[in-house]
């Protein structure tokens, strides 16, 4: 009985000390890529123009702008692959299909119908202003645009 | 032996970083100008500010980073503010072999249409670090 209480306390030791090394080993597994990923899109897109909250776009109009990159918006956002599997992984997209060839013109959010509909009382004019410029510039009148802040209450229209 | 290693592994990992300086950056892409012409005469800021100013389509490099490259800059399309070009002004700039071969795939696009070559991407750099444009 001693004896087999001795190895099971010893078992319980082995078996923490392994649990704690695959603990180690899994986070030190994280491929540097990976690991970098978080940062990928606010860098490599953010470095235009802000950074839009991946759900003001469905995964498939994400796939499109992924796979034009050398033409988008008349002008040349082209990534290497590996840069461009890391934002289509952060947006939803399989990097598969965002690198598929297409002829499709990339997807404005601005014409979403949803973004219609919730800016139909903002005239063409306020979007082309000097304090706004476009319609594509969210932080102009949502303050916390970049972090997926749209709430109608905290809009604040620049004169 | 084991110190003989170490030294070994530490000169690894520090020569990579040795080419991320803007004056490496400028080296490296002479000498990839040099072996695709024998009478490549060496990077040259005052083309390199010729470059700056080029502008055969819709934008020059200065459209968004302004004429004097120690100033920040504005994108032409969104209007987000772009750092300072020159090294001087912006320690980040030309640090990251890969970012760099990224800005000047897309912006020579942007700018003239094509491709720059090495010997203009050198002219360009050796513009920016000269300090008679106030790099």
């Amino acid at each position: 009985m001693h004896t087999r209480s001795g190895i099971r306390r010893i078992d319980w030791i082995v078996w923490s000390l392994a649990a704690v090394f695959l603990a180690h080993a899994a986070v030190a597994a994280v491929p540097p890529a990976q690991a970098a990923e978080p940062a990928a899109y606010a860098e490599e897109c953010g470095a235009c123009h802000m950074a839009y909250p991946a759900s003001l776009l469905r995964p498939a109009a994400w796939a499109v702008v992924l796979a034009t990159l050398d033409r988008h918006f008349g002008v040349d956002a082209s990534l290497d692959a590996t840069a461009r599997a890391a934002v289509a992984r952060q947006l939803g997209v399989d990097p598969a299909v965002a690198s598929a060839a297409t002829a499709t013109a990339a997807p404005r959010i601005t014409q979403q119908g949803w973004f219609r509909e919730e800016h139909d009382e903002v005239s063409a004019q306020l979007f082309r202003s000097p304090a706004v410029r476009s319609a594509a510039n969210c932080n102009a009148c949502h303050a916390g645009a970049d972090r997926g802040q749209f709430d109608e209450h905290s809009v604040r229209i620049p004169r | 032996m084991f110190r003989k290693a170490l030294i070994a592994a530490t000169a690894l990992v520090a020569v990579p970083a040795l080419a991320d300086t803007p004056e490496l950056l400028l080296r490296g892409y002479a000498e990839q100008a040099r072996t695709t012409s024998a009478s490549y005469a060496g990077p040259s800021p005052a083309a390199g500010r010729r470059l700056f100013h080029q502008q055969p389509r819709d934008w020059s490099c200065a459209t968004c980073h302004t004429d004097q490259p120690t100033a920040t800059g504005r994108h032409a399309i969104t209007g987000k503010a772009i750092g300072p070009l020159a090294p001087s002004a912006n320690p980040e700039r030309f640090r990251n072999p890969a970012k760099v071969e990224k800005w000047f795939k897309r912006n020579c696009s942007d700018t003239l249409g094509r491709p720059c070559t090495s010997a203009e991407k050198a002219d360009l750099i050796a513009f920016l670090l000269d300090p008679k444009n106030g790099a």
